[in-house]
């Protein structure tokens, strides 16, 4: 029986009466990786804010036994202090500091009377750095680091805390296949060569799947079982029957035949070049095309060019020298703005909801009607009325849950905020929709939702663009698929012929042929 | 009704800041025995503080773009000052033609400030103290360091002096000018029939409508105070005219950014820069034009300040980008952006001019003064502050972090 290192009993964190956790458990053993899986708002950050102090000793209530000692944690610091060490999903470096300045932020090497010993800093910090498989040079900047890389600092950073409790809240978020491998198997690593524990969080159940000991799973604040991977067989259905309390026989619904003839957007010879280096091909001579009720995926992972594209398209949103034809309805289109693109039936529906889609500060109503006030403002004067019977129109169609469309969006959990998002561009009454990653840090449950409302607008007759990372859900959603990488189009694959193995094959096939040319 | 309460939460900040300023206006009516509130210093109060509240609403529509301010509104005020008092005085010109081009002077700067703001791309915060110094060293140059005076009466009254009785002798309940309460009965009049029609119409299109009692208060509370307000400047010398300058903008720049698509945009931008260019909003533009809207207000504020001191003077409008900026932040405007209305910027700037007023009159010194107002522009916008991290401490778990319920979409086996 391998010795306990962790154990939180009981615990329940209230906030202003409503509960966050409601008597949680959770035990993790000295020497593994533990995955804390649940949907959106389940209390899986709650829990862990708790664990590490965030949330101070007496704001709620159980127990915390860390190497079998009681603890009451005041602050964070309180529990470094043990060797618990939390790395948010958000990366908390500075980026105009150095790597070696970040990874002792607040644990400076000093000589005496904090004057900092910059040699023992860089000297320590390339040590660490070689443990995680860095090369950089601890004196680079953290801005000139890519977010793989910079993922990779965080650990670093933590090793240099003598960590023996590691929690990683949602390390691969931002990062593509690769590098979230990459930090995958260094946490593999660090566990097999320096025996140390971590937990961690993650909606991406695959990773779990692949390098978790155990899973506990939270629903709605509560334990609802945990997993062992040694004698359960665990499966990523059989997570998410935990996760939601239910069988998901289906994650996609069915995707019915809805495709018409007519060409909804055909796009010709388009490239276009980085948008401050002007030299740098970002999109290289793509060109595509979209029918009416059809719903086209395009597989690309990030730096794949694929946001950049759709960007180009709108309105020219992005990039410089754009070169290429659009065609719409059969007619070339000249758009040379985002308003003209809007007007012209286009829309792009951004990835990054919060700093590119969402005005977080704003009601939900002010969202959904900003990308056409006209529609809602006949005679230039804005009736106010008409725009909340609009908006909450759309509130109950796309089914978003708040208590009225006056609710500041920030308020909203992460898949309502989508919702509204979809719902702001669908009110502009678009053509064509061109959705990148619609289903980013969305809970299961509302995953399935979008889904459903993309099917619909299919029907409808809109045309509709999927860019995804994801590749069931690429698979699962559309009618053909395009697979990018390096700025081009390199495949096209109609829904029977695709596989993941193949899609797969072929980008793989590509950066051979790169390495080899 | 949930509806409603969102709004009353969403507006809390500015009944709150209301409250504070009956408080203020209370507390020195009893410490200075009832001289705050008498007709004549009620009507000293809108002379004195007429132009912080123009240049205060102009600073409100930069502070929405995304937190810029205008530091250069106060050297604007000096030169179209300066540039009044040489066409007038040095130069004789006709007065309504050059107050007509010290607009265009503002709108010129406007241009230059917005031009390097919203299509160079250089802080504003930059770029305005540029202008600070270039504008009061022209000033300087133009007054070649002396103050013109005085100006003749045709360039005076346009907001100097009162409207006049024109039922004199009339003496309604006992008033020196009747026209004045009139015209407060009218304007209550107006505002009532509006509000009820308003209300009959959204019933009848079967729109959210509030409760009949609470449309009652609202008309019996504002009407009452609307010609409670012109009752006191008939027991003077009736309304100022400038009076109606200030009321004209408020209005205007009340719908403007309430009721217009482009006052809408507005708070977009200031909400969110990227996520407006990538909804249709012409975000370079808008900034531009925000800039220049603010120097043609302060070409406004600084006709209205000079014709007041009837003189043109080299060191005028000191200080008076701080008195705007305060009344915006203490009136709620957020320091991001996005958020602040022109209601809330009118009552920043009205605690800002009790608070003068009111130590003046008590004969409390300049100095003390002025750590005052400072402490009051702390204190306001800590309270935001504050206020706002609790308050997500206490709704977020309702709204956002609580589970979803399963949701009926989902299949379901076994």
């Amino acid at each position: 029986m391998a010795k306990k290192l962790l154990e939180m009993h009981s615990i329940t964190k209230e906030f202003a009466g409503v509960k966050a956790l409601d008597n949680v458990n959770i035990t993790v053993n000295e020497g593994e990786i533990h995955a804390v899986v649940g949907e959106n708002g389940a209390g899986k950050s709650t829990l862990m804010n708790v664990l590490s102090g965030v949330h101070p000793y007496g704001s709620y209530s159980g127990d915390i036994y860390f190497d079998g000692q009681l603890c009451r944690f005041h602050s964070i610091k309180d529990s470094e202090r043990l060797g618990i060490v939390i790395i948010h999903q958000e990366l908390a470096l500075v980026p105009y500091l150095s790597i070696g300045e970040n990874m002792f932020l607040g644990n400076e090497r000093r000589r005496r009377r904090g004057v900092v010993d910059w040699n023992e800093t860089y000297q320590k910090a390339e040590e660490y750095l070689k443990v995680v498989g860095l090369e950089e040079n601890p004196r680079t900047l953290v801005k000139d680091i890519s977010v793989g890389k910079q993922q990779l600092v965080e650990i670093a950073k933590a090793l240099a805390k003598d960590v023996r409790l590691l929690i990683l809240d949602e390390p691969t978020s931002s990062l593509n296949e690769g590098d979230s491998l990459k930090v995958l198997n260094l946490l593999l690593t660090l566990k097999r060569e320096r025996g140390i524990t971590s937990i961690l969080i993650s909606h991406k159940l695959n990773e779990v799947a692949y390098c978790a000991d155990r899973i506990t799973i939270l629903r709605d604040g509560s334990t609802v079982e945990t997993l062992d991977k040694h004698k359960d067989g665990v499966t990523e259905e059989r997570i998410i029957r935990g996760m939601v309390g239910r069988e998901m026989t289906e994650r996609y619904p069915h995707r019915p035949h809805t495709i018409r003839s007519e060409v909804a957007l055909e796009v010709q010879d388009w490239t276009v070049y980085h948008e401050l280096y002007t030299e740098r091909k970002v999109v290289d001579n793509v060109s595509f095309k979209l029918h009416k009720g059809e719903v086209a995926g395009i597989y690309g992972l990030m730096g794949s060019g694929r946001t950049e594209l759709a960007l180009s398209i709108f309105g020219r949103a992005y990039g410089s020298r754009i070169s290429g034809t659009l065609i719409k309805d059969g007619q070339v289109l000249e758009l040379n703005s985002v308003p003209e693109a809007i007007n012209a039936g286009l829309t792009y529906v951004t990835e990054d909801r919060k700093d590119n889609g969402l005005i977080l500060g704003n009601s939900i109503m002010h969202n959904i009607t900003l990308p056409r006030m006209d529609f809602v403002a006949p005679k230039g004067r804005i009736d106010r009325d008409l725009e909340r019977q609009t908006a909450n129109h759309y509130r109950e169609a796309l089914d978003i849950k708040a208590p009225s469309v006056e609710q500041l969006v920030n308020n909203l959990s992460g898949g309502n905020q989508q919702k509204v998002l979809l719902a702001k561009w669908i009110y502009s009454k678009p053509d064509i929709l061109i959705l990148d990653e619609p289903t980013r840090g969305v809970d299961v449950g509302a995953k399935y939702e979008i889904y459903q409302i993309i099917n619909d607008l299919a029907k409808q007759g809109k045309a509709i663009l999927l860019i995804s990372s994801e590749l069931p859900e690429i698979l699962g959603m559309c009618d053909r698929i395009y697979v990018m990488d390096s700025g081009r189009i390199i495949a096209e694959f109609p829904q029977s012929e695709a596989t993941q193995e193949g899609i797969m094959n072929c980008i793989m096939q590509q950066s051979k042929g790169e390495i080899g040319a | 009704m949930s509806s409603l309460w969102t709004t009353l939460r969403n507006n809390l900040r500015q009944y709150m800041i209301l409250l504070a300023l009956l408080a203020i206006i209370i507390a020195f009516q009893l410490m200075t025995n009832g001289t705050l509130l008498k007709p004549m210093n009620v009507s000293n109060l809108i002379f004195q503080n007429a132009y912080v509240v123009i240049l205060a609403v102009g600073m409100l529509m930069c502070i929405l773009t995304g937190g810029n301010i205008d530091l250069s509104v106060g050297s604007v005020v000096a030169l179209i000052g300066a540039c009044a008092g040489t066409f007038i005085i040095s130069w004789g010109w006709n007065s309504h033609l050059s107050i007509l081009l010290c607009l265009l002077i503002g709108l010129a700067i406007g241009a230059w400030q917005g031009f390097w703001i919203a299509y160079a791309r250089i802080p504003a915060f930059i770029v305005t103290l540029s202008g600070m110094l270039v504008f009061r060293g022209l000033t300087l140059i133009v007054l070649g360091g002396l103050t013109l005076a005085p100006f003749p009466s045709d360039f005076l009254a346009y907001s100097t002096g009162y409207i006049p009785d024109l039922f004199p002798g009339m003496s309604l309940f006992g008033l020196r000018n009747s026209t004045s309460l009139l015209i407060g009965v009218l304007l209550a009049i107006i505002y009532c029939i509006s509000q009820m029609r308003g209300w009959i119409w959204r019933k009848k299109k079967a729109y959210e409508v509030e409760s009949p009692w609470v449309l009652l208060l609202k008309m019996v509370i504002v009407s009452a105070a609307v010609i409670w307000l012109f009752y006191t400047l008939g027991a003077y010398r009736g309304v100022p005219k400038v009076l109606i300058i200030v009321g004209i903008i408020l209005i205007a720049y009340s719908y403007f950014t309430t009721h217009t698509v482009m006052g809408r945009h507005l708070y977009a931008l200031g909400g969110n820069e990227k996520a407006a260019r990538l909804s249709g909003v012409k975000t370079t533009q808008l900034l531009f034009l925000a800039y220049v809207n603010m120097a043609f207000l302060a070409s406004i504020a600084g006709i209205v300040f000079t014709a007041r001191l009837n003189s043109a003077s080299p060191q005028a409008g000191q200080s008076f980008e701080l008195d705007a900026i305060a009344a915006c932040f203490i009136g709620g405007a957020s320091a991001y952006g996005g958020i602040g209305t022109v209601g809330g910027t009118l009552i920043g700037a009205m605690i800002m001019g009790v608070l003068n007023n009111g130590m003046s009159i008590m004969g409390i010194s300049s100095n003390v003064q002025q750590v005052v107002k400072g402490l009051v522009l702390l204190g306001a916008v800590a309270f935001d502050v504050l206020g706002k991290q609790r308050m997500q401490l206490r709704f977020l778990p309702f709204f956002g972090r609580r589970a979803p319920k399963p949701q009926e979409s989902v299949k379901l086996e076994g």
